[in-house]
């Protein structure tokens, strides 16, 4: 369980820039809850998910994730609890290291690391396994580059080594936004297999309304820094793109982006 | 001509010394600069760290390979200090790099002084000959130095050298330095503590660097505080003519490797300018030079590349 309570984010306090990216936010996100969040440009939604993450200290507040307080804690310890997924592909890979090499840094997540070989016999095998479900031939090309991959194919070993060892909470943020519409499909039917395999409870953010819709047992909407509307269960089921428009609008939201209209 | 060849002849067995020697430089910089993505400037001093310290044990009668094993540890303390720079103090690399560089040129007079209150800028070896690893007596039972001893000496350390460094940087440790260095975000994502790995690798690095320092101060038989002075840029132009060279061969061993070679045919190259008539004075100039068009081949290739393909791609 995931309890975030009255966090606020000001980036550039105090100068002309000032910015209230968050404001006195709260969500608690139950134990499988799986979570999609949707909301205009700059809503916040990326830097909810940074603060939990601890890529930037929230300004007050307390994020505590089943029971523990995680808002002191730096990033990499942080880390140890969550799985993440970026927007952009090139974020979630080492590049210039090989695929196995990728699984085997995400294979000791939450781990102490010593002086053992980095990768494994074993592990192979387990990598191998684990890459063959992905159906992109990328068991066979375990010693390539992860710079020679596609984004998709980049997403795709990053949403797996996000799972390899099973966090405590899913963070993905818009991690289909920069892939092909066939591809972004694809990734998303692996993310909604590995979010069921481990139960994970998952924040999603997408800019895409039906999918939001479509995936997860709840959904919220951001705007200007706040949940301005926060739906679960069979009131979720029915939801439609239209009740989704008219909760935006009621918020004062006008200018609701024409990406979501069209998607 | 044949004055030519015979006097570059005759500098050969010391260009390979001393290529091997600033190999194990390469080495350190090929941490830094290649694994961490880091301008470490911290070189220009550590340089001279190694190689002061040495001296001065060397003077006190420590054994000479426990002295080299001191300067080592020496560099990583003076690595360790930009690192904690950069890492605690947000202090960006080159001006981290930069300060710990300053700071330690007066450390580095202070260590050949032999004391705090004393310092000196140079350390002559020329008494203690013969206790230096380098040097082997002669027909009158004099020491003096011995090229053929100093670059067996030399091949074999630089081999050991990559040896250990393929080891670790297959450990989960040293995959955890590289992972920092090739993407920071996806490496805290994974729980590895950036800034220990990164104090970590410039300690490595700065080991490295200060070790050849010492080793550079044994075989000249003297040690001067400004001994390291251009290091990073010899170090960078080792690194790229290797690459340059040798970059089509795959593989941790290869690129290492290609980065001592590299120092060797730098000094190669310096012995010819010599040779030719190149005055001294001018040979940072020259140095700065080389590393210049060196750093842009891989730009003029990929534009060169691209033009290509617009020309192919208007043909088409
Ligand atoms: N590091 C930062 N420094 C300054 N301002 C920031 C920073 N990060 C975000 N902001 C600002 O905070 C606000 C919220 O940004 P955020 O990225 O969270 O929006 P978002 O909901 O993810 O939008 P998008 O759909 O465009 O990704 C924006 O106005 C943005 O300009
Ligand atoms: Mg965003």
């Amino acid at each position: 369980m995931l309890e975030v309570s009255h966090i606020t984010k000001i980036f550039n306090a105090g100068t002309v820039n000032e910015k209230v990216a968050i404001n006195d936010l709260s969500i608690t996100f139950n134990d499988g809850d799986f979570v999609t969040v949707i909301g205009g440009n700059g809503a916040g939604k990326s830097t909810l998910m940074n603060l939990i993450a601890g890529v930037y200290p929230i300004d007050t507040g307390s994020i505590a994730l089943n029971g523990e307080e995680l808002s002191r804690l730096p990033e990499f310890k942080r880390a140890k609890k969550l799985g993440r997924v970026f927007q952009d592909p090139m974020m979630g890979t080492a590049a210039d290291m090989q695929i196995d090499e990728n699984l085997a840094l995400a294979y000791r997540r939450g781990k102490g690391r010593g002086l053992a070989w980095g990768v494994t016999k074993k592990e192979k095998e387990l990598f191998r396994e684990q890459l063959s479900r992905l159906g992109l031939g990328l068991e066979d090309r375990m010693t390539s580059k992860v710079g020679l991959l596609s984004g998709g194919q980049r997403q795709a070993i990053t949403l797996l080594m996000a799972t390899l060892q099973r966090p405590e909470m899913l963070l993905l943020d818009e991690h289909t936004a920069a892939l092909d519409p066939v591809t972004a499909k694809k990734v998303l039917a692996l993310s909604e297999e590995l979010i069921s395999e481990h139960s994970l409870t998952t924040m999603m953010v997408t800019h895409n309304m039906k999918d939001a819709i479509r995936h997860g047992n709840r959904l919220i909407m951001m705007n200007a820094g706040r949940i301005i509307f926060d739906v679960s269960g069979e009131a979720k089921q029915k939801l439609t793109v239209d009740d989704l428009m008219r909760e935006f609008a009621k918020a004062g939201g006008d200018d609701i982006e024409d990406r979501a209209l069209l998607s | 001509m044949g004055a030519f060849f015979a006097s570059l002849g005759n500098q050969l067995p010391g260009t390979l010394a001393q290529g091997l020697i600033w190999g194990v430089m390469a080495l350190g910089l090929y941490l830094s600069f290649k694994i961490l993505d880091f301008a470490d400037l911290t070189v220009d001093s550590s340089f001279a760290t190694g190689g002061g310290l040495c001296a001065i044990l060397i003077t006190k009668n420590v054994n000479p390979i426990i002295a080299l094993c001191l300067s080592f540890c020496a560099g990583m303390l003076a690595g360790g200090i930009t690192g904690l720079l950069n890492t605690k103090l947000k202090i960006p690399p080159i001006l981290a790099g930069i300060l710990t560089q300053l700071g330690l040129y007066s450390v580095n007079l202070h260590i050949m002084g032999g004391g705090f209150r004393d310092s000196k800028p140079n350390i002559p070896l020329l008494k203690f000959s013969e206790a230096l690893i380098f040097t082997s007596p002669n027909a009158n039972g004099a020491y003096t130095s011995d090229r053929t001893k100093t670059i067996i000496i030399c091949a074999l350390l630089c081999a050991a050298l990559v040896a250990v460094m393929y080891w670790f940087f297959g450990t989960e440790i040293g995959n955890a330095i590289r992972a920092t260095g090739n993407n920071e975000h996806m490496a805290r994502a994974m729980s590895i503590n950036t800034n220990s790995m990164k104090v970590l690798c410039l300690m490595l690095s700065n080991g490295l660097v200060a070790l050849s320092g010492a080793l550079f101060s044994q075989y000249q038989g003297y040690a001067d505080v400004n001994m390291g002075r251009g290091a990073i840029v010899i170090g960078l132009a080792s690194i790229i003519i290797g690459e340059v060279l040798l970059g089509r061969f795959r593989g941790f061993v290869m690129r290492c490797t290609s980065a001592i070679i590299g120092s060797i045919i730098y000094y190669l190259i310096i012995a010819i300018v010599i040779t030719i008539g190149l005055s001294t004075d001018d040979l940072k100039l020259f140095s700065a030079v080389v590393v210049a068009i060196a750093l842009a081949v891989p730009a003029m290739k990929k534009k060169k590349a691209k033009v290509a393909k617009a020309q192919s791609g208007k043909e088409a």
